[in-house]
This record gives C-alpha cells, sequence and structure tokens, in this order.
C-alpha cells in the first residue's frame, strides 16, 4: 500500500490539488492498479529492445518556421486565455 | 449507404439540404433518450449543405461523401466550433483551427451535425466517465453505448448522424461499435494524422470511423489517410481508395483464431462467434488455430504506457494558457485567505476542480510510473513487453492473414454496473488493446445477437490486419458481411 507521503509527493509532481479524503482514496485505488503491474515481474526482458515508434519509423524532419495564424487567427487563439493584458496571456506569480 | 446517398443527391431525388434537415429532425426526437451530442452545428450544417447544392445544380461532380451528414468526436477540432473532450476543463474552448482529418473531410464536401460525446479525455470504456452526460445505447437505453466514442458511435446506430469520426486509443472505436451493432475501424498507427485531435497516449492513438457498413468506413478512411507535416508519427503510406479494393471474395486467406482469447468465451458469445468461424469457412477461408503467448501480459502494459503518456499529455492543462482557471474567489479550501494565487495554487486548484475522478486517477498512475527510480519498472519495462507482444503478431502474421475474435468478452453491460470499480472496466478492452499495443489496424462489425430481457444486443467480431493491410482485413469484414 502506498504512503499518505508518496500520495501527497506524487499529487504534487502531478500538479493535482487533494483533499484528505481524496488521499485515502488514491491510496486504495492507485495500491491496487499498481499491484496488477506487477504481473510484468513474472517476464525476463534481458536484451529486448523498448518499443519508441511501433511501425518502426525513424526521425521525421520538418524546417524550422513559424505559421503566421494572422489577426483574426491569433484573436482567435487568445480568446481561449483566461486572462490576457495587451495581447499577452497573463501568469500568476511565482513566488 | 453512403453509396446510395451519394446517388440519390446526384439524381436529385433529394438535395442535401433536405438530407441535412432530415438528420436534425431525427437529432431533435431521439437527443433526449440517448444524449449523443454535446454540441450541434447546425449553421455550419446548413451553410455546408447549401454549397453542395450549389455544386449540383450547376452540374459539377461531387465527391462521394460530399453533402452527407456526419459527426465528429468532441475531441477533434473544428475551427471556431466549442471542444470540451468531455471535460469541465475544456468547457469554454473554442477550437481555433481544423483538426488535419476536419480539413480534409472539408476539402472533400463533408457535413458536421455535430460534436459527440464522450468518456472525458477519451478515458473510459462506457462513456460514463463524461464530465455532461452518459450516452445511452439506442439498443438499449438501460445500457451503456460503451466507450469511450460514445456519443460517435450511438449517433450512427440511432440514425443521428450516417457515418462519425472517433478516436481508438485502447478499443474506443471497436467495443462501443460492438455494443452498439454498428461498424468501427482503427486504422494502423501513423495511417491518420492526429494533428487537432486532443492527444490521450500518443504511442496508441488513432482516429478513425464509424458507419453502418465496411464499406462506408472504407470510403472515410480512403478520405483522411494520409502523411501530414503536422503529426510527425504519420506514415507515407500512399493515397489508396480503400473502397475499391472490396472485392467480396476471400477464398483461400486464412483467419487465425488466438486460443488466448477464446478459451474463456462461454454462454452465447461462444455460439455466435463459432457460427461466424463456420460462415467464414463457407466463404472459403481457413481457420486456424493460431498462439499470442503474451497476450495475458497486454492489460497490464497498456495501462502502464497509456497512464504514463496520459499525465505527460494532460501537463497542458494548466490554468494559463486555455481551458479553465481556479479563480481566486471560487476556491476559499485550498488557500483559505483572501490573497490571489501564486502560480503553484492555480495549478493545483485549477486540475483539482477541472479534472473528473478517472482522469485524475490516471494522471496520478503515470506520474507515479514516470516518477524518479520507478521508469524502469514500469514505463520501460512496458515497452520492453510491448516488443514481445509486436513479436507475437509478427510471427502470427508469418502464418495467416487476419486474425479474428470477438471484440468484447461481453455485451453492452448496465448504466452503473461497473462504474465503481476502475479494474472491472479495464477489461473490457482486453481483446482490443493489443491491436493498439501492436500497432496493427482492426475493425469491430455484426456478428449476431444475444437476446437479454426482451432487446436484442449486438455482439461484434474483430479482424486484426497486418500493417497497413488495411484493404485486405476491410475486404475481409466487407465479405463477411455482404453474405
Amino acid at each position: 500500500m502506498l504512503s499518505k507521503e508518496e500520495i501527497l509527493n506524487v499529487a504534487k509532481l502531478a500538479r493535482i490539488g487533494v483533499s484528505e479524503k481524496d488521499v485515502e482514496k488514491y491510496q486504495h485505488d492507485l495500491s491496487e492498479i499498481l499491484d496488477y503491474f506487477k504481473k510484468l515481474d513474472e517476464l525476463d526482458v534481458e536484451g529486448v529492445e523498448p518499443i519508441g515508434h511501433i511501425t518502426g519509423m525513424q526521425n521525421k524532419f520538418r524546417n524550422d518556421h513559424q505559421e503566421d495564424f494572422g489577426k483574426i487567427g491569433k484573436e482567435a487563439i487568445m480568446k481561449n486565455a483566461p486572462e490576457v493584458k495587451e495581447e499577452y496571456i497573463k501568469v500568476k506569480s511565482v513566488l | 449507404m453512403i453509396r446510395d446517398l451519394h446517388n440519390d443527391l446526384i439524381s436529385k431525388k433529394i438535395t442535401s439540404v433536405e438530407l441535412t434537415e432530415r438528420y436534425f429532425s431525427v437529432i431533435e426526437k431521439k437527443e433526449q433518450e440517448i444524449g449523443a451530442y454535446l454540441t450541434i452545428t447546425k449553421e455550419l450544417a446548413m451553410a455546408q449543405a447549401k454549397l453542395v447544392d450549389e455544386k449540383i445544380a450547376k452540374g459539377e461532380e461531387i465527391d462521394l461523401i460530399e453533402g452527407i451528414p456526419s459527426a465528429i468526436k468532441d475531441n477533434i477540432c473544428v475551427d471556431g466550433v466549442r471542444m470540451t473532450a468531455a471535460s469541465k476543463i475544456l468547457d469554454n474552448y473554442v477550437a481555433p483551427y481544423d483538426a488535419t482529418v476536419i480539413r480534409k473531410l472539408k476539402d472533400c464536401g463533408a457535413v458536421f451535425l455535430g460534436k459527440t460525446n464522450l468518456d472525458e479525455f477519451a478515458m473510459g470504456s462506457s462513456t460514463e466517465n463524461s464530465a455532461y452526460q452518459v450516452t445511452k445505447n439506442p439498443v438499449d437505453t438501460a445500457r451503456v453505448a460503451g466507450g469511450s466514442s460514445g456519443g460517435s458511435v450511438a449517433a450512427v446506430a440511432a440514425g443521428e448522424a450516417v457515418w462519425s469520426l472517433g478516436t481508438d486509443t485502447g478499443g474506443s472505436i471497436r467495443q462501443p461499435a460492438s455494443f452498439c451493432g454498428v461498424v468501427g475501424l482503427k486504422p494502423t498507427y501513423g495511417r491518420v494524422s492526429r494533428s487537432g485531435a486532443v492527444a490521450m497516449a500518443s504511442s496508441l492513438d488513432q482516429i478513425g470511423p464509424i458507419a453502418n457498413s465496411v464499406e462506408d468506413c472504407a470510403i472515410i478512411l480512403s478520405r483522411i489517410a494520409g502523411e501530414d507535416i503536422l503529426d510527425a508519427t504519420s506514415a507515407k503510406s500512399g493515397d489508396k481508395k480503400f473502397e475499391d479494393y472490396l472485392s467480396g471474395n476471400i477464398a483461400g486467406k486464412t483467419i487465425g483464431v488466438p486460443k488466448e482469447y477464446v478459451e474463456g468465451l462461454d454462454g452465447e458469445i461462444k455460439n455466435v462467434f463459432e457460427k461466424s468461424l463456420e460462415k467464414f469457412k463457407s466463404l472459403g477461408a481457413k481457420i486456424e488455430t493460431i498462439s499470442l503467448p503474451h497476450s495475458g501480459y497486454a492489460l497490464p502494459t497498456y495501462y502502464i504506457i497509456m497512464t504514463s503518456e496520459v499525465s505527460s499529455n494532460l501537463a497542458k492543462f494548466d490554468g494559463i494558457k486555455f481551458g479553465l482557471r481556479a479563480d481566486d474567489e471560487n476556491d476559499a479550501e485550498a488557500s483559505g485567505d483572501e490573497l490571489p494565487k501564486k502560480l503553484l495554487e492555480t495549478y493545483l486548484d485549477t486540475r483539482k476542480i477541472g479534472f473528473g475522478e478517472e482522469v485524475k486517477r490516471r494522471i496520478m498512475l503515470g506520474t507515479y510510473a514516470l516518477s524518479a527510480g520507478y521508469y524502469d519498472a514500469y514505463y520501460l519495462k512496458a515497452q520492453k513487453v510491448r516488443a514481445l507482444i509486436r513479436k507475437d503478431f509478427e510471427d502470427a502474421f508469418k502464418q495467416v492473414d487476419f486474425i479474428y475474435s470477438p471484440t468484447a468478452p461481453e455485451v453492452a453491460f448496465k448504466i452503473g454496473e461497473k462504474s465503481k470499480d476502475p479494474l472491472k472496466m479495464y477489461l473490457s478492452d482486453i481483446y482490443t488493446i493489443t491491436a493498439n499495443l501492436a500497432g496493427v489496424p482492426a475493425i469491430s462489425f455484426p456478428i449476431g445477437t444475444v437476446e437479454m430481457e426482451k432487446k436484442q444486443l449486438p455482439i461484434g467480431g474483430q479482424l486484426m490486419g497486418k500493417w497497413f493491410d488495411e484493404e485486405g482485413m476491410l475486404n475481409a469484414a466487407h465479405t463477411y458481411e455482404i453474405n
């Protein structure tokens, strides 16, 4: 079973706020599913190459250029931002 | 069906505007009961239909899908239309551009009736995880439509759209298609660009069509497939018209039935499945029992890879760039004082109130699996087991042309029956996830029904094909369907 501290640490890493009640629920749910994941311990994967792209495609490159969405396009994008100031997205203070 | 409607349009038996209105009247009649749509795009649809009618009036040639009404899963961007991914965190989001598949379909003159319901961010197997509504199965409204593309599938099954688009990460097109008695196709990984679809698990996600016939799915696939500079995983795969490969002949083809998939089958599903094998035989196919030895490891492998990628992909929902933000007033609980929130508090509170339970559970699991000290034991190990699973398929496809099983181990279950037990819900995907893990194409099509409580509940069969052999697989399913 995952400890309370472990859950709180994962929640912080995941940037998900949790209440006291949530912590208990996550302890139970996550532990149960992680136990199920242990099934893979039965397998020996020594020397097996992990999958990158499933059909074996290699890196694909494109030109490093920006595409201008134009004024209307920019407005459409900025309309979705919760807080905008003088055409910039406003970010909360860090400290 | 698409071909018939196309002929009706060009022979002027009906106009696209009339056809589109007819579908809106079905939506009006049935939507309250079914709950397939989250957003109706009537203005857009009518404008699209009018354009097609003008072309026909001028005697111009039109594409097969031109003027034919369709529905789009609400995790695919349509320019200027609200897109929620069935999450409160995107409640007010309006897509500022078209997904590549939408741009291609618009170029073909498709008509979009609306955006359909799904499990939040496509995470679920029943469409009960939508933050907005539960989509009902049109065959029996006490039962789930399946998921996560439940809205797209129910819309087609209820006659609220001719065809639709869904996304499939572990069975999200095929399992609901099986539950609702329609055809659903997941293409080969890389066949269709995902640019403009909300990413869930990027090494597994594909977009695919849902329709009333295999041929209709082939017609749609031809129009959405192809390499795209905006999705670096999309493959060069030619410019095929898949509908031209439906010869209706599968004599001499070999169909493999994985013993690991059918061992546990019993009851009516087993009977229907065995009857379908007899039918394939009568069509000239050879049936062989094969083994996919690592099948038993597919589900944990899938859940490690999927949750890990989910935790990374959903990091962008932070309350800053777009979507919901927990504001200073409506959340006294976390900060407890009147001061404006700091950045970290904004993240924590926004994601706490914006995401539903299943989404948070998966992000938490994935974050744990990727965190320092656990990466090798979980994600890396799972990607190695995935290589073994792919090897199983490579070996099997040396022996057989297609792999065949039921799509799901069950028929549509009752609403609420599994929603309290995540692990039990995950088991719904047991036959479908391997196609995503191995990257192969797979299709679900109706093979029979079982009577329960006086309702004929559909059962789907699933054919999987070799990588990029959609044409062969579609032809096998088509041959079954027309005979």
